[in-house]
């Protein structure tokens, strides 16, 4: 398999912009300063064996394979490990150099199986290349000597085997959890002929610090360690670039097939966000895109308590667009709406949103960012003017000072956190503001956080003015560039607001937890640390003062001119693939495509030419506000493509009593999720192996969506939502994702110039994009901001409604793991349960301790809206009084016990602070008893569902 | 809708704006915020509940409220 598998040029690419020029072979090679001579010799055509060497590793120089000759040099330097210099003359081939590669060669086959007709590696095996190449031809050695031919294999890891009887101590699959995942789990154990690969201490792949990530599987040059996806389908024969569907980093990955078959995905060296890696999730969770459960056959039901029944494609859309024209003719205009999903393509979400607003006439759209990201859309735009992150990710190797606040990036965006890991192992300082000791405060090998401000859930506000409080009182900030880039009234009123004595870190210690002392260091170190970049996730956005803590992260920015170059910025990590993308593409009820709000005249004009219809000028509803309508009567039929509200959304009892309300609930989706038991119509939805698109990642980066397979339903999402609005009498006529695209590049002045072309002409492209930027844009806000002058906000802090009490007297927060995605519709379906197969509650072991629970108990965790049960784990990550689980499995019912508390912006539910009371239990909640047997009679109806034509 | 929690989200917004010193720009900030994002029928609902309750609400909520209608 040839196309797309990209050179390995053996050793990485010099930065250097010097040129040097040396003869190789006789030929004149001109190469980057600081290239190696195995390198140069690549970039001009000339292959050189290598073993040990590949160019997203540093050179190591022990395999001795490479060697060359240099004309004045003693010896036979290793080409991998030999810099060029200027004159320099190299041979690569010559009579001794092919003795001694022969040599070298059949040293390691005299250690060696040799199964190669029935290896996994046959036909990708560099071994079985290099000694081809070498032209060994016999061992004189022979094969009875001591060997490691019956070294046991290690199986224990679900997506790849270790069998190192084929191991030839190359060092790569070490240097690449060094390296590039910065994880540390695999060592080089024993000396001579006793070296062998070790996880961990001499342990089982699954026992070590593994964290799964295939980086040593891609990287070994054998079939040591090895898919077992291709150990069981064999070798792929073609392969596709496309972009992963699972969280906002967008990793660039060959999709490697055989047929129609998806054989293995490997992360593409040329991904401008990652870089040739990836996370267990991309490389190896694909198993759910042919699960068993997948439905790809219509489904409509007259009530919720009916079986479902087959359908025709055609009879389920007409069934649809008949109950949503029924309940808007006995309701009126606005009696339905409809929900895109960030798990989706733009094209998608684009044609949703269009739907809703020119199909169903009115602005009730809006899309799961709701839940997690809508406040950094309200806070930077109004501060910065643009509702997006400011830098791309490399712009983290130019940082030396990192504050990550309300994120865990090894977690919930791991290759970016690897690549965050690099620069601090390179030195950068770090400053961690989280409840939780995240890995990256001292789990991680070679890296412990500066400060780690364990603050009290809900205080992120008192946090972030405090540390303005600081800045501005003593001096620190950038006072030139506050005066020439931003508002200079906003800017002197922001600076009088956050100088008063309340918000001194003395002050709000009480308040917050955080040591007044620590907090005045990390503040003096992100001011004058040098470039200081802010990355925040949700336990930012989560809050009912989420929005008011982005505008006090962009106001730090600003305040210290850290905005507008490499290295800085305010980077918000997008939960899933699309967040940034549904967001751009008009999901939200108030805004266009673009972030033009519907009640502006032009704007408006210019869709309604477009689009041929009339727009409503007023917001929509947002999703609570449709829970509330639906219960209040006023809201009877919703379109949901691709999300699970009846999951992922807080206080779910609340939710299913509005999904319940609903006379028409439409579900497009590839699994009967938790919403779905609630529809009256099942479209099948395609995975993202099925169809053409694109995503857009947390940088602002479009990358390629490809279809590697046909829909298993038959159609792709998009066909779907236009045969949709077809049925309902608004035409759609595209005949590709293409050509939606160019619609909103039409129709998007930060998209002016995107297309397909152009996106597989640069591989990828980082809006805005348009003639003022016609390569895309990396850096935001370079020279001023996009709207003008930076503009200062207040950003007092108000407590949340949500305390602690006598009855309730511990706080929940909420959060994601590395091997589950979102509401885990896809994950648990994979191998991925082997590292967490249920959501369990983890409490500090003084709480525990208090409570009288173990680990492993079975434990009650009630709110004021609901209560749950699951297993106790006890864990010092946490603080004391504060707890936390994760949402990732239905019956566990984190969500019952979320309030309805919300962003006083964006309404972004406050998942992060519950209070709740914690106990010892015996047996599941009424909830779940009464969920269990709703969700059982649901499955009985999908399993007895009536054949199509019965 | 409820209007109880049309009142809380209401005054939310009103917390936020009520450090701005100026009252007359903190108003319209809560006036516009619940233009730019409130659907109509949300907003009539906390119009036509704010002509008996508008104790229930912050004075500049209240205000802004009257200046919807």
């Amino acid at each position: 398999m040839s196309d797309n598998k990209p050179t390995d040029y053996g050793t990485p690419a010099s930065t250097s912009e010097t040129l040097v020029t040396l003869e190789i072979d006789g030929h004149q090679v001109t190469v980057n300063s600081g290239s190696s001579v195995m390198r140069a010799a690549a970039e001009a055509g000339i292959t050189v064996p290598k073993l040990c060497a590949t160019d997203n590793l540093d050179p190591f120089g022990s395999c001795r394979m490479c060697l060359v000759e240099i004309e004045g040099a003693r010896g036979y330097p290793a080409s991998c490990t030999t810099p060029v210099a200027e004159g320099m003359k190299v041979c690569t081939q010559n009579d001794k150099l092919a003795t001694i590669r022969k040599g070298i060669a059949e040293l390691y086959i005299s250690d060696h199986p040799l199964d190669c007709l029935t290896c996994s590696a046959n036909g990708d095996c560099e071994l079985q290349d290099t000694v081809g190449a070498v032209g060994l031809r016999e061992v004189r050695y022979g094969y009875e000597g001591d060997n490691h031919l019956c070294s046991e294999k290690d199986n224990s890891n679900p997506y790849f085997s270790f069998d190192p009887s084929k191991c030839i101590v190359c060092s790569r699959c070490v240097r690449a959890c060094e390296e590039v995942q910065g994880t540390f789990a695999l060592t080089i154990d024993g000396r001579g002929f006793e070296s062998h690969v070790s996880p961990g201490q001499n342990q089982d792949f699954m026992d070590s610090e593994c964290v799964s990530c295939g980086a040593c599987v891609q990287a070994c040059p054998t079939a040591t360690l090895m898919e077992k996806s291709v150990i069981d389908h064999g070798q792929p024969e073609h392969s596709t670039i496309t972009t992963c569907a699972y969280c906002g980093v967008g990793c660039s990955f060959r999709a490697e097939m055989k047929g129609e078959q998806l054989v293995r995905m490997v992360p593409d060296k040329n991904g401008q966000a990652n870089h040739g890696h990836s996370c267990v999730k991309g490389r190896f969770a694909f198993g759910y895109a042919t699960h068993k459960d997948r439905i790809t056959t219509p489904m409509v039901r007259d009530k919720i308590t009916d079986a479902w029944r087959e359908t025709s494609w055609e009879e389920a859309i007409q069934f649809a667009a008949d109950r949503l024209k029924g309940i808007q003719a006995k309701y009126g205009k606005n009696s339905i709406g409809g929900i895109t999903s960030s798990r989706c393509t733009n094209e998608e979400t684009y044609l949703v949103q269009k739907l809703i607003r020119a199909g169903f006439g009115n602005n009730n759209v809006d899309t799961c960012a709701r839940v997690c990201h809508s406040p950094t859309g309200y806070g930077l735009k109004n501060t910065f003017g643009e509702s997006s992150g400011t830098q791309n990710f490399d712009s983290v190797m130019k940082s030396d000072v990192i504050l990550v606040i309300g994120a865990n990036p090894t977690d919930g965006h791991p290759v970016f956190g690897s690549m965050m890991k690099r620069r601090l192992r390179q030195g950068a300082k770090l400053i961690i503001i989280d409840p939780r000791s995240i890995d990256l405060v001292d789990n991680s090998p070679h890296i412990k956080a500066d400060y780690h401000l364990k603050l009290r859930p809900g205080t992120n506000v008192a946090v972030v003015t405090a540390l303005a409080n600081v800045i501005v009182t003593e001096g620190l900030a950038d006072e030139a560039f506050a005066l020439e880039r931003c508002d200079v009234e906003s800017f002197q009123k922001w600076k009088t607001f956050v100088s008063q004595a309340q918000y001194s870190p003395e002050a709000v210690e009480e308040i917050t937890g955080v040591d007044a002392a620590s907090l005045r260091a990390a503040a003096r170190l992100y001011a004058t640390g040098g470039n200081g970049a802010i990355y925040y996730g949700l336990g930012v956005t989560e809050h009912s003062q989420g929005s008011t803590t982005v505008i006090g992260i962009a106001n730090l920015a600003m305040a210290t001119g850290n905005i507008g170059r490499e290295g800085v910025g305010v980077n918000p990590l997008r939960g899933q693939n699309n967040v940034q993308g549904s967001c751009d593409m008009g999901s939200f009820p108030h805004e266009f495509v673009g972030y033009r709000h519907v009640s502006d005249v032009e704007t408006r004009k210019l869709f309604e030419s477009a689009w041929g219809v009339s727009l409503e000028s007023e917001p929509g509803l947002r999703i609570p506000n449709m829970f509330a309508a639906a219960i209040d009567g006023s809201f009877k039929g919703l379109y949901v493509q691709g999300e699970d509200i009846a999951q992922s959304d807080p206080d779910i009892n609340h939710v299913h009593h509005a999904l319940r309300e609903l006379e028409c609930l439409i579900v497009q989706d590839i699994f009967l999720n938790e919403t779905a038991k609630f529809a009256h119509v099942f479209l099948p939805g395609s995975s993202f192996l099925e169809k053409n698109g694109t995503f857009t990642n947390a940088e602002r980066r479009i990358s390629p969506v490809r279809k590697v397979m046909k829909p298993l339903a038959g159609k792709e999402d998009w066909q779907v939502t236009q045969d949709l609005a077809n049925a309902l009498g608004y035409p759609m006529n595209y005949n590709h994702p293409s050509e939606i695209m160019d619609e909103i590049a039409r129709l998007t002045p930060q998209f002016a110039n995107v297309s397909y072309q152009k996106i597989d002409e640069m591989g990828s492209i980082q809006w805005p994009c348009n003639d003022e930027a016609p390569e895309g844009t990396p850096t935001m806000h370079a020279d001023e901001f996009v709207r003008g002058k930076g503009r200062f906000m207040l950003t007092e802090y108000i407590p949340t409604p949500e305390r602690t009490s006598s009855k309730y007297p511990l706080i929940l927060t909420t959060g994601r793991i590395l091997s589950q995605y979102n509401v885990g519709a896809q994950t648990r379906r994979t191998e991925n349960v082997a590292w967490h197969s249920e959501d369990k509650l983890e409490l500090h072991p003084h709480d525990a301790e208090v409570l009288g629970i173990s680990d492993g108990d079975w434990v009650g965790v009630k709110s004021r809206v609901g209560e749950t049960v699951m297993h106790a784990v006890i864990s010092d990550r946490m603080q004391p009084g504060v707890v936390y689980t994760t949402f990732h499995f239905p019956h566990s019912g984190a969500n019952v016990i979320t309030t309805d508390n919300s962003d006083w912006a964006t309404n972004c539910p406050e998942y992060k602070v519950t209070a709740v009371h914690v106990s010892k239990v015996s047996q599941p909640s009424e909830w779940q008893k009464q969920y269990q047997s709703f969700s059982d009679a649901q499955q009985d109806f999908l399993e007895n569902r009536i054949p199509a034509g019965e | 809708m409820d209007n109880q929690n049309l009142v809380t989200m209401a005054n939310n917004i009103g917390a936020f704006f009520k450090s701005e010193p100026d009252r007359e720009l903190a108003i319209k900030g809560v006036e516009q915020h619940i233009r730019n994002f409130w659907e109509p029928r949300m907003r009539s609902a906390i119009i036509a509940h704010s002509q008996n309750h508008s104790d229930e609400m912050l004075d500049i909520v209240a205000e802004a409220v009257k200046r919807l209608s």
